[in-house]
């Protein structure tokens, strides 16, 4: 086992700032009212650096930059900005650990996922978009003998991201990404409780993309955010967090009769056929680890997999192995490489999750394993650190229907296809799920019968960057990854053409 | 019959609130991240409508504040109580009280079946 120095330690691999202000026209400016806000990190619950606090003035500021850097951009080639992405790309590569542990340090999630995951799958999506970008092609439509409809892509211009903090880097990422390669201007505005990380980052990259092309303003979403996102300046908004804030920034929109791409999180079943378990093998062996990825990134994941389907004639001894699997998970240090969940990223998140338990309790759920706050001793005490939890219940409950976000699975039972179907899709969102069957034929049906956008089949957490991801139902509107993803940052131009030298005939 | 409530330490916070902001409206979220709690805003700043249900008044002093949940939602909460509390946190959504370094939060009981 190794264990990272933690920031502010002389053999840290990381060096926060004692203060982060804006980054706005290329360079970082000082909030308009002065003021800045404590961050603390989830692993021990203390301070480590403070963050600008944002105002509509600060917003307006950066909104200057956008539009100043915006029509430039626009007009690069797509090679241009191809490159850019790719050398931005190399250099996150080239300081991977130490963005791995900023990003751990200011979320709270443990180190071998960031290594592993996070960091590797944001490099990705750079790299994926630089190439998406050049091979992306218009449309040429001959409408008849003389008249051609020729369809371009064009930016929108100035957007507007909103970043949620359960994973900071990757999801900024998943916006900034497509919406730059399609020659866009960006004003970033990180999540409050994890805004850290993403100013490392762009410290690295700063000097690769022209002043005002990325503008990060940092503050609270009532101050920073509802500025940003209700704006008549910005041409589009996207946003990764919860219904209502969801549904508000969808009204914002209307007013100014813009596109919105909302990720609003879900309550995704993971459906466990009785044939996985005839053998004791590899794949059933898997499946387990399917299971326990509802612990993945604390839970703190908008398709945890917090509601496992069991079919009945398995359901023991299934359930049987699934705790000792979720028994085995390691809760330590989250800059342990070893240790395989970490802390909660903020202490209303772990009050959230703790309430959840006590109502699943009420409700009459049986805990088999996990149910408390857990007390790691030392300096961690002060951290935010919950077991992972799995509850047996009905799929009525509301720890069945409401998202958690926290290391806790509702589990239930299920007696054939159809009654599996009709729990599944018994919710009210649709982004996420899992089906586990050695029998193909059941996969795909039950692939296709689950209102759901990403149904993982028998396997679950992958996020390559060409695959799609995005919600049914209240999970949203919209998709993130995946080359269709640069048609949400596009405008469509038609330019309808006549090559007849004559009259059209009606005047 | 009620079925929403305060904690002391949410009415002092609001009173706050609404000194200086004005008159208040609740919301309760659903989904990601910040989810799954009482989003504060200023009154009519979000528009409720038919696919929303009223699921009460507080009332804190001589103001009233109403508290308001989407009807798909109410589906799977009706046969509870909540009660808004407020815990020490970092924000989310919208929310008024964030930037004063704490969260609204909603604990829950089940409701009895006399108030059913």
């Amino acid at each position: 086992m190794a264990r990272y120095a933690a920031p502010g330690q002389p053999d840290s691999v990381v060096t926060f700032r004692d203060r982060y202000d804006h980054f706005i026209g290329g360079e970082y400016v000082p909030p308009a009212r002065g003021q800045y806000f404590a961050n603390p990190t989830p692993v021990t619950g203390e301070d480590f650096t403070e963050i600008a606090r944002g105002t509509a003035e600060d917003v307006e500021r950066a909104l200057d930059a956008a539009h100043g850097a915006a029509r430039a951009w626009g007009k690069t080639s797509v090679a241009e900005r191809a490159n850019i992405l790719n050398k931005i790309a190399d250099r996150v590569e080239a300081n991977l650990e130490m963005l791995a542990v900023a990003e751990t340090w200011d979320n709270g999630k443990a180190v071998r996922e960031t290594l592993a995951a996070d960091l590797p799958l944001a490099i990705d999506h750079f790299r994926y978009f630089a190439g998406a970008i050049r091979a992306q092609e218009g449309g040429i439509s001959q409408i008849d003998e003389d008249l051609v409809a020729y369809h371009l892509h064009e930016p929108l211009g100035v957007v507007a991201q909103i970043i949620p903090w359960n994973f900071p880097i990757l999801m900024a990422v998943w916006k900034l990404a497509p919406a730059l390669a399609a020659g866009n201007a960006v004003v970033l505005k990180p999540a409050e409780q994890t805004p850290a990380s993403i100013h490392v980052l762009n410290e690295l990259i700063a000097d690769l993309l022209p002043p005002g092309v990325l503008n990060i303003v940092n503050g609270f979403g009532v101050e920073a955010g509802k500025p940003l996102a209700s704006s008549r300046r910005v041409a589009k908004v996207a946003f990764t967090g919860e219904t209502t804030t969801g549904r508000l920034i969808m009204q914002y929109a209307s007013e100014n009769i813009i596109p919105v791409t909302l990720e609003l999180g879900g309550k995704s079943p993971n459906v466990f056929f009785g044939d996985v378990a005839s053998q004791r093998d590899s794949f059933y062996d898997k499946a387990l680890e399917g299971f326990a990825m509802f612990a993945l990134n604390q839970g703190e994941v908008c398709t945890c997999p917090s509601r496992a389907l069991v079919q009945s004639d398995i359901y023991d001894s299934f359930m049987g192995d699934a705790v000792e699997r979720t028994r085995a998970i390691k809760q330590g240090h989250p800059l342990d490489t070893e240790t395989m969940i970490g802390a909660q990223a903020s202490n209303d998140q772990l009050e959230k999750i703790l309430s959840y338990i006590d109502i699943g309790k009420q409700e009459g759920a049986r805990i088999l394993t996990g149910g408390e706050r857990a007390d790691l001793g030392g300096e961690l005490s002060g951290g935010y650190y919950v077991t992972p939890t799995i509850f047996e219940g009905d799929n009525k409950m509301r720890i069945f229907q409401e998202e958690i976000f926290g290391p806790v699975v509702s589990v239930t039972r299920f007696a054939d296809y159809d009654d599996a179907m009709k729990t599944a899709n018994d919710t009210l969102y649709g982004l996420g799920a899992g089906v586990w069957s050695r029998d193909g034929s059941v996969a795909y049906r039950a692939g296709r019968d689950i209102q759901a956008g990403r149904v993982w089949v028998n396997n679950y957490h992958a996020y390559p960057a060409h695959a799609a991801f995005g919600g049914y139902k209240q999970s949203g509107i919209g998709r993130e990854n995946h080359r269709m993803m640069l048609d949400h940052y596009q405008q469509t131009k038609n330019l309808l053409v006549s090559y007849s030298q004559n009259a059209q005939g009606f005047f | 019959m009620p079925r929403v409530a305060l904690t002391p330490e949410a009415a002092d916070v609001l009173r706050g609130l609404r000194a200086e902001h004005g008159d208040l409206m609740f919301h309760q979220s659903g989904g990601c991240c910040d989810g799954s709690a009482p989003m504060c805003y200023l009154a009519g700043e979000f528009r409720t409508g038919g696919s929303d249900v009223h699921l009460g008044d507080l009332a804190v002093d001589e103001f009233v504040i109403p508290v308001w949940m989407s009807a798909s939602q109410f589906e799977y909460w009706s046969h509870t109580h909540l009660t808004i509390d407020v815990v020490p946190g970092r924000g989310s959504g919208f929310s008024l009280e964030a930037p004063l370094g704490i969260r609204f939060l909603v604990r829950s009981r089940l409701l009895s079946d006399e108030e059913l």
